[in-house]
């Protein structure tokens, strides 16, 4: 494995006294995509929320390109180059596509708010690049989000589309990390095939390295170099697909005890 | 029908006063889903600050620099002050209680409307204070078209109003703020993951609210004369009419509701009495909530997924 961009060292958090992450320590290469499985509330968007900054760790470790991102402000961890998307679809409906995809790109412009506010020439100058910066991302899922969708309110677009554009959002933060919360959920299969491609072209041709939760185990065989499988906060398994989906623990996780057994 | 035209100038302009003052009150219910009630207070110290600079020139019968300019640095000092009052009011009132139930900052809110009532009565007294507006701008400057009297006061009132909420609607739709702002609106955990820096935007919010604020409050000395502790009460009641009429947390609906109020206050006035303006103003509040609850721009709110 390369050097890791996205660590977590011993991770816990707890809300009282339920560990909702316990003891996790998690390493993403550089350039890698990483697929994190494990049955509902086996703390997989907890995980996430702690990365993003939502919940800082009880105790532990998260580093970024070597650099601690524990306890910042989700913006800050923004700026650090995280982003992420979201399970159940969080975009700003109220606003058209590229509206929302330019909405993401103010973490890293400069201008000031009141430059803003006054459209100095430098503001004009960023709008113009941010505006462009928009249109090359939602460029990356060509016919999906087609120009003629741009102006539309992001709440005309179809499910499959919305999810296409909280991943062209989480873009445009200019992110090195890309967390992605079942990017494949409720598609049908044509859709799913589709962002099977979509995971393995933004590390290909966008260079992020990818930590995905998913439930369909055929989008985990297609993209993952790595999956990792929790549970009840901890790490069960770790390793090639084949190896974690074979694994007892992991097999026991989703089915029960017993099933394992009866496999055999 | 002169009658009829005159009623319409005095509701434009009452209107316009009312409008400018729910913005301020629908864009902070927009980012933070509160009730400012202190919103209508900082109105009145905007109009307390116009008084004060304008004292500074020499007072409205000895002015020592052009009435233009005196106008300008009133405009001015005024949106500044308020807009910085409003800031500080959320960085110590409301933003320590943000991750609280939504009843604590509403009940801080009244508390902050007291206690800006109560520190600028201790300071300045309770008489009312005059403006004395016809003393520099004569009632007989202005336009009269068909009988109807058009003072330059109320033009003055009216253009700088609509300038200010077409500069704000440019604001919201056009700039990065803007998108920012409809982003936190929208949903501000999401927003400051994508980068957005919340307490800024909604710092910034604050200041263009209360700045808006202040200038009404100037127009509202300009205009009616009279300066008081109390002033911001029954205005920030009516604009918060205005704005709920209008869709709450709507732009184009605070200006809406703001006119329509400024217009029915005026009409209830010449046609039945002035008794009747305040049971009318909220008789539309009542009626508009029975037939559109979202308000008359207001859109129902959409459900999240």
């Amino acid at each position: 494995m390369t050097r890791p961009l996205l660590e977590l060292d011993h991770v816990t958090l707890a809300f009282g006294g339920l560990h909702a992450v316990e003891d996790l320590s998690i390493a993403v290469g550089e350039g890698e995509i990483v697929s994190l499985i494990g049955p509902n509330g086996a703390g997989k968007t907890t995980l996430f929320n702690l990365i993003t900054g939502v919940y800082a760790p009880t105790s532990g470790d998260i580093r970024v390109a070597g650099r601690s991102i524990a306890g910042l402000a989700p913006h800050r961890i923004a700026g650090l180059g995280v982003a992420r998307t979201f399970q159940t679809l969080r975009l700003f409906v109220n606003m058209s596509v590229k509206e929302n995809v330019m909405a993401a790109t103010y973490g890293h412009t400069s201008a000031r708010m009141w430059q803003s506010v006054l459209r100095t020439p430098k503001a004009r100058r960023e709008e113009r690049e941010v505006n462009a910066l928009a249109e090359e991302v939602l460029g990356f899922f060509s016919q999906r989000l087609m120009g003629y969708r741009w102006d539309q309110p992001a709440y005309s677009l179809s499910y499959a589309n919305r999810r296409r554009l909280e991943i062209a959002r989480a873009m445009a933060t200019r992110p090195r990390v890309l967390l992605i919360d079942e990017p494949a959920a409720g598609m049908n299969p044509q859709e799913t095939h589709e962002i099977t491609d979509l995971i393995a072209r933004l590390r290909d041709e966008r260079g992020y390295t990818i930590l995905a939760i998913e439930h369909d185990m055929h989008v985990v065989e297609g993209i993952s170099d790595r999956v990792i499988a929790l549970d009840h906060g901890q790490k069960i398994a770790e390793g090639s697909f084949e190896a974690v989906a074979t694994n007892p623990l992991v097999v026991e996780a989703y089915m029960g005890r017993g099933t394992a057994v009866t496999k055999g | 029908m002169t009658f009829f035209l005159q009623q319409v100038v005095d509701g434009l302009t009452t209107g316009s006063v009312y409008a400018l003052i729910a913005l301020g009150y629908s864009m902070v219910y927009g980012v933070l889903k509160l009730l400012n009630f202190a919103h209508g207070d900082i109105y009145m110290v905007g109009a307390f600050i116009g008084y004060f600079v304008l004292q500074a020139f020499g007072g409205a019968t000895a002015l020592v620099a052009p009435v233009a300019v005196v106008l300008i640095a009133m405009f001015a000092a005024a949106a500044l002050g308020a807009g910085l009052l409003g800031v500080g009011i959320e960085r110590f009132a409301y933003r320590p209680l943000r991750e609280s139930p939504r009843i604590a900052p509403l009940i801080t809110a009244l508390g902050v409307s007291f206690f800006l009532e109560n520190a600028v009565l201790l300071l300045f007294g309770s008489e009312t204070r005059l403006y004395s507006t016809s003393s520099f701008i004569p009632f007989s400057t202005g336009v009269h078209v068909a009988g109807v009297n058009i003072s330059l006061v109320r033009i003055l009132v009216v253009v700088l109003a609509a300038v200010l909420m077409v500069g704000l609607r440019v604001l919201v739709e056009r700039t990065r703020l803007g998108k920012a702002m409809r982003a936190v609106a929208f949903d501000r955990e999401a927003a400051e993951m994508m980068g957005i820096q919340v307490d800024r935007t909604i710092s910034a919010t604050f200041f263009i609210g209360s700045a808006l604020a202040g200038v009404a409050g100037v127009m509202a000395g300009l205009v009616f004369d009279q300066v008081f502790s109390l002033m911001g009460f029954i205005a920030g009641l009516k604009a918060f009419t205005a704005a709920v009429v209008g869709g709450i947390g709507n732009v184009p609906g605070a200006m809406l509701g703001g006119l329509l109020i400024g217009l029915a206050e005026s009409f209830a006035t010449g046609y039945i009495s002035s008794t009747f303006q305040n049971l009318i103003v909220f008789g539309i509040l009542i009626g508009v909530m029975l037939l559109r609850p979202n308000g008359l721009l207001g859109r129902a709110t959409l459900q999240k997924v």
